[in-house]
């Protein structure tokens, strides 16, 4: 892993970090009394009790059955039913539920990796390239971030429906291409890693400007690719609005939209509450542990973002 | 980021060069022109007639010219001037809790006197990790008596609540979606505490500042143009208010199936068909969108100078 990797190109090196790496600055901070110091960390073991406790209460709630869900409420235990719970998840309904899990996969996966590649190329292009307009250009693609998405759903559903795309992947797929922020994320990152003179270098070795682009900066970027394939994931591991417009058929849904029919259901099938606690416990599962193996690129994907 | 184009660079390198800016930016500009800008001049077109529907599905349809009258049926409807009355009060709450709220944290884990500062970050983003419709769902159950902690620890204490009741439901939506969005807030508002040269802050401790007072007379206005961008996002992302009360409505009297304007949207577009409604309510939205974009910069522009 290149050294660059262990800061974010944006932020001035002020501090080492904020973990427990010893710092210059530690060593001269002024210090805080012990009335200050106890007030501040019981007010953020409060917040963190508040962050973590409905994920915590999920984990519990879903080892229980239908019966304990209500009968031993809350962080009560129950009889240990995860695995019941899970087996009856997958089996529901012919295994539609599994379904849905890799209909969100292929949907976050395959989206985020074509728009962070297009991204990624366009965000370069901006930074690396000087062309008649290009400020104009790119705070036009900017104003894009400030597009309500509601605004175009509805255009855009009948612009699917008139390319036969609704009911198809592609109609998921490919709105959620462009991505402004993505852009504007890449830009940052291009002017971070990789340096102007390398290209030159290349450049005087008669390596084409695409060929550049493909193998000398891609690699260079690396870290922004895993930043903004990270946030393009969840946005569209996050989506709900476009699928719900664009899809009939259950077959297609991803995840979230599946477990959103399943609560608006909820009151004629109560026996569906141990269902959906443990579908809903699944699909969070796998974006909080990626969240916590890779919090060095969300981290600078918002550093960038705070420091304009 | 001035132009890195070496004067050396001859005229055909400088050619070659804008041809490849063009591979690189156009496959992105094709799709943004496609999925977002075409969208919006569509909108509008649609947003101008009306579509009468003379019997079932798309071929039946007829279309008339309406000029501005679908912008009339839109802004006369009782149920559509209620959906902003909603999102405003929606608003006043929402805003003030998510930026106050990210604001406090980020200050209080910037401050001398916070200890964990990552396991503190970590816990507040980890909510951003849950899908926001998954978070409302895991709130409804924390809303649902017999099934909830929450209820469980206040009977302990002898009190009830009716979190989903009509008086509450509002304030229960917003905690859903500030727990959702709190952390994300408070890490750029971290990253831009950051960002604060050292030697200021060691100016304002010389001159004997204490932490609440650096907080609050160095370190929010050098910040200010994050508040500001972050207020804005928060704002456009408000007004939008779907998935909450869309999730909600299953479990609560108080919500209408068009309780907020992009509810009203959804309404009109897929449950009525009347996609020239649907349109100019949405272009609607947009330009209460436009209005918030331009005060909050206005006032963000004033807080800069004064």
């Amino acid at each position: 892993m290149p050294t660059l990797t262990s800061s974010p190109p944006t932020a001035p090196p002020r501090r080492t970090g904020p973990g427990p790496s010893p710092s210059p600055r530690r060593a001269r901070r002024p210090r805080a009394g012990l009335g200050s110091r106890t007030a501040v960390n019981g007010v953020l073991l409060l917040m963190s009790f508040y962050m973590l406790m409905p994920v915590t209460w999920l984990l519990l709630a879903a080892t229980k059955d239908n019966g304990d869900l209500f009968g031993r409420p809350g962080f009560l235990l129950g009889d240990f039913n995860l695995f019941a719970n899970l087996a009856d998840l997958f089996a529901y309904h012919d295994g539609v539920f599994g379904r849905w899990l890799a209909n969100s996969a292929l949907y976050s996966v395959v989206g985020s990796a074509a728009s962070t590649l297009l991204c990624l190329a366009a965000g370069y292009a901006f930074d690396k390239y000087a062309f008649a307009g290009r400020e104009k250009l790119y705070g036009f693609v900017l104003l894009g971030l400030l597009v309500p998405s509601t605004v175009i759903s509805l255009p855009i559903y009948l612009l699917a429906s008139k390319a036969g795309l609704i009911d198809t992947y592609w109609a998921v797929l490919i709105p959620a291409l462009a991505n402004p922020f993505g852009v504007y994320l890449s830009r940052v990152f291009s002017d971070g890693y990789v340096p102007a003179e390398t290209l030159e270098a290349a450049r005087m070795d008669g390596a084409g400007e695409l060929r550049i682009f493909f193998s000398i900066a891609l690699p260079m970027m690396r870290p922004a690719f895993m930043t903004v394939f990270l946030f393009s994931f969840t946005g569209s591991w996050n989506n709900f609005f476009l699928p719900l417009v664009m899809l009939n058929d259950h077959q297609l849904y991803p995840v979230g939209l599946g477990l959103f029919t399943w609560n608006a259901n909820l009151s004629q099938y109560p026996e569906q509450y141990a269902l959906l606690v443990t579908g809903s416990l699944v699909s969070v599962l796998p974006l909080v542990l990626a969240f916590v193996c890779l919090q060095r690129y969300w981290r600078s994907g918002l550093t960038a973002g705070a420091v304009k | 980021m001035a132009s890195r184009l070496s004067t050396s660079a001859g005229a055909t390198a400088r050619r070659g060069q804008r041809g490849a800016a063009a591979l690189l930016i156009g496959p992105f500009l094709l799709l943004f022109l496609v999925t977002l800008v075409a969208p919006i001049g569509y909108a509008a077109y649609l947003s101008l007639f009306r579509e009468q529907s003379s019997g079932l599905g798309f071929g039946g349809t007829e279309t008339v010219f309406s000029g501005l009258g679908n912008y009339v049926r839109a802004a006369t409807n009782p149920s559509f001037q209620e959906g902003f009355l909603h999102i405003a009060l929606y608003c006043a709450v929402y805003i003030p809790v998510m930026i106050g709220g990210a604001l406090v944290l980020a200050l209080l884990i910037d401050s001398a006197a916070a200890r964990a500062k990552r396991f503190f970050q970590l816990a507040a983003f980890l909510p951003h990790a849950v899908p926001g419709m998954i978070a409302a769902i895991i709130w409804v159950f924390l809303y649902t008596p017999g099934l909830s902690p929450v209820h469980q620890a206040l009977n302990l204490f002898g009190a009830e609540a009716d979190f989903l009741g009509p008086d509450a439901i509002l304030f229960s939506m917003v905690n859903a979606a500030a727990w959702q969005w709190i952390g994300y807030n408070m890490v750029i508002f971290y990253a831009a505490l950051q960002a604060i040269p050292r030697e200021t802050l060691e100016a304002a401790t010389v001159d004997g500042a204490g932490g609440l007072r650096t907080a609050w007379a160095v370190k929010l206005p050098m910040i200010r143009s994050s508040v500001v961008l972050t207020t804005l996002f928060t704002s456009i992302g408000a007004i939008q208010l779907f998935t909450e009360p869309e999730t909600f409505r299953a479990h609560t009297a108080g919500l209408s199936a068009d309780w907020s304007p992009t509810m009203f949207i959804y309404q009109a577009a897929f449950s009525q068909h009347d996609f020239g409604l649907a349109a100019a309510a949405s272009l609607l939205l947009a330009l209460l969108g436009v209005v918030l974009s331009f005060v909050v910069t206005k006032l963000g522009n004033r807080w800069k100078e004064a």
